[in-house]
């Protein structure tokens, strides 16, 4: 049998510091220090705050990660670190703690961008990715449509937001509901109790028109703004606001377009493997509008387990072993963070 | 072999001493970048000194103050590197080691340190003849701070008016910090950063009206 790589992948793109092992596909160790509480009072991710949590919990989350997998940090065949995209000041805390580990372990490092990593964790799970696969990738940060043939080189940008991503509509919208942040799971569990269909919100980038242009892209500032008068609207006339339908109300506009929106992608492209991924991906009514919706065109739906989906650092490592694996060369130790690191540059 | 570097300016200062003195010390050609220049420098040092990582004995580690995103790249460089290695790290007040190096040659007069601390303040911290530090380190106004003391640092060259003994614009540099951490020189701390600010942030107002 072929020696699989051992990979630890840092992640520090937001607000969770993460620090994942892997071999090869199986998962040893994902440890996550999150400053989300740190945020919470703010309705948002602070850069700052972010930053100086990172530093903190670097070294504790390494030593977790560690202990978790049972190796020793000299076993270790590859650092692997996310370069980019994310918050600049937060990223440059993983990349210079990726680079410590290289040298002082005398391993290569390997800077990954963050949205392919997204794509690779699913092999954890449910083993080698299909190729080609397109990727819907939604969280607080990014709502983008990927054409995948090789997740170590290949990652075409079909379509993503063209202004809110995805997880921060559910923020404002949760905001606007009096729900606490992050906004997802608490719409989430809001709209089980409401009736989607109660208020007909709009579609984002749905009319003939707009899918001229923008067939495979996302708007959700429209749909945010429509929410806001619609309950602003309730408040005036001094009637209560029904929390749990317009959340399921809302819910439904947004799982609607993303799902609508893969699926005709996929079509196109002849593809029969879809693959959610990021924060939303934990959205459980994304995931069942997704796989009735898939079943009747014969595409294949692979969504990881919630605690993947959210930002980690088993993701990176993930993308790192298989960068490994495929022979890719390492970064340079001057590698940059690049908070603006576009999706086609899989490897730094 | 004790390995020290400095990211709090805008400079990245690496150096290496050997217990007798300090035999590489390298400096960054670009301003900031720290991210970038830090890992490559520690290399270079290791290979002009023909030196393994095996070696290194302990780390030295400027705590600022200084711009925090510079600053959080030395501190976490030094906190993992003396993790996977199993090393002691030691922390310095970068003002400290200013003063350090200023004390020999000032030759029996107290004497501020001041660093640019951006949006129109400084980083201010006062020292006696023998470079040890009396008050500070603090972060203010430079009008706020005047005085007619000899002043060493970039704080004094950008406020000339508030800082007349300014004697030029040093930044800290990690060979002297080597030899603080050698010498004691100066208090030693953890390496914890210094950054005498809050975060920017407020939380957030009532939602605004659409309609
Ligand atoms: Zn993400």
């Amino acid at each position: 049998m072929k020696h699989e790589p051992l990979v630890l992948g840092i992640e520090t793109s937001c607000d969770e510091t993460g620090v994942g092992i892997v071999r090869g596909h199986t998962l040893l160790a994902d440890a996550v220090a999150s400053s989300v509480e740190e945020h919470a009072r703010f309705g948002g991710v602070v850069p700052e705050v972010a930053s100086r949590a990172h530093l903190e919990a670097m070294v504790p989350t390494i030593e977790r990660a560690c202990d978790t997998a049972g190796i020793a940090l000299r076993d270790v065949d590859a650092i692997a670190v996310t370069s980019g995209p994310g918050l600049a000041g937060a990223l440059l805390v993983g990349v210079a703690a990726a680079k410590a580990l290289a040298l002082g372990l005398g391993k290569p490092i390997y800077g990954v961008n963050h949205l392919a990593a997204h794509v690779a964790v699913d092999q954890l799970e449910h083993g080698p990715l299909p190729e080609p696969c397109l990727a819907l990738l939604v969280s607080g940060g990014h709502s983008s449509l990927l054409r995948i043939t090789d997740v170590t080189v290949g990652v075409d940008p079909m379509g993503a937001t063209i202004d809110d991503a995805a997880g921060e509509a559910f923020d404002k919208v949760a905001r606007l509901l009096g729900l606490p942040f992050p906004g997802g799971p608490h719409i989430d569990r809001a709209a089980r109790d409401g009736d989607s269909v109660a208020i007909d919100f709009p579609r984002g980038l749905s009319s003939r028109r707009d899918l001229e242009r923008h067939r495979f892209d996302f708007s959700f500032s429209g749909l945010k703004t429509a929410v806001a008068r619609w309950v602003e609207a309730r408040e005036r006339s001094g009637e209560p606001v029904p929390v749990n339908d317009v959340a399921a109300s809302f819910q439904e506009a947004v799982c609607d377009v993303l799902v609508r929106k893969a699926l005709d992608a996929a079509s196109s492209e002849g593809i029969e493997d879809l693959l959610i991924g990021g924060g939303v991906a934990a959205n459980s009514r994304l995931r069942a509008m997704a796989e009735e919706r898939a079943s009747r065109l014969g595409i294949r739906v692979r969504v990881p387990r919630p605690g993947l989906c959210t930002d980690n650092g088993a993701m990176v490592a993930a993308l790192g072993a298989e960068m490994v694996a495929r022979g890719r060369t390492p970064s340079a130790l001057d590698l940059p963070a690049d908070s603006s690191l576009p999706v086609t540059t899989v490897l730094v | 072999m004790l390995l020290t570097f400095d990211t709090a300016s805008p400079t990245v200062s690496v150096a290496l001493h050997d217990g007798e003195d300090v035999v590489v010390e390298l400096v960054s050609g670009l301003a900031m970048k720290h991210g970038e220049q830090l890992a490559p420098l520690i290399e270079q040092a290791m290979v002009q000194a023909g030196i393994v990582r095996q070696d290194l004995t302990a780390i030295g580690v400027g705590v600022g103050p200084g711009p925090f995103t510079g600053l959080r790249v030395g501190l976490v460089t030094a906190r993992t590197l003396g993790f996977v290695l199993e090393i002691p790290v030691y922390g310095v007040c970068s003002l400290d080691v200013l003063a350090a190096e200023a004390a020999v040659r000032l030759e029996g007069r107290d004497f501020v340190v001041a660093t640019d601390a951006r949006r129109k303040e400084v980083y201010l911290a006062s020292y006696d003849a023998e470079g040890a530090r009396l008050a500070g380190p603090v972060v203010d106004k430079p009008a706020t701070l005047a005085t007619d003391l000899p002043v060493i640092g970039e704080g004094g060259t950008l406020y000339p008016s508030d800082f007349p003994g300014h004697t030029g614009a040093t930044r800290p540099s990690a060979g002297w910090l080597a030899r603080v951490v050698t010498d004691e020189l100066a208090e030693l701390c953890d390496p914890e950063p210094m950054y005498l600010r809050r975060p920017d942030a407020e939380p957030p107002r009532a939602p605004k009206k659409v309609s």
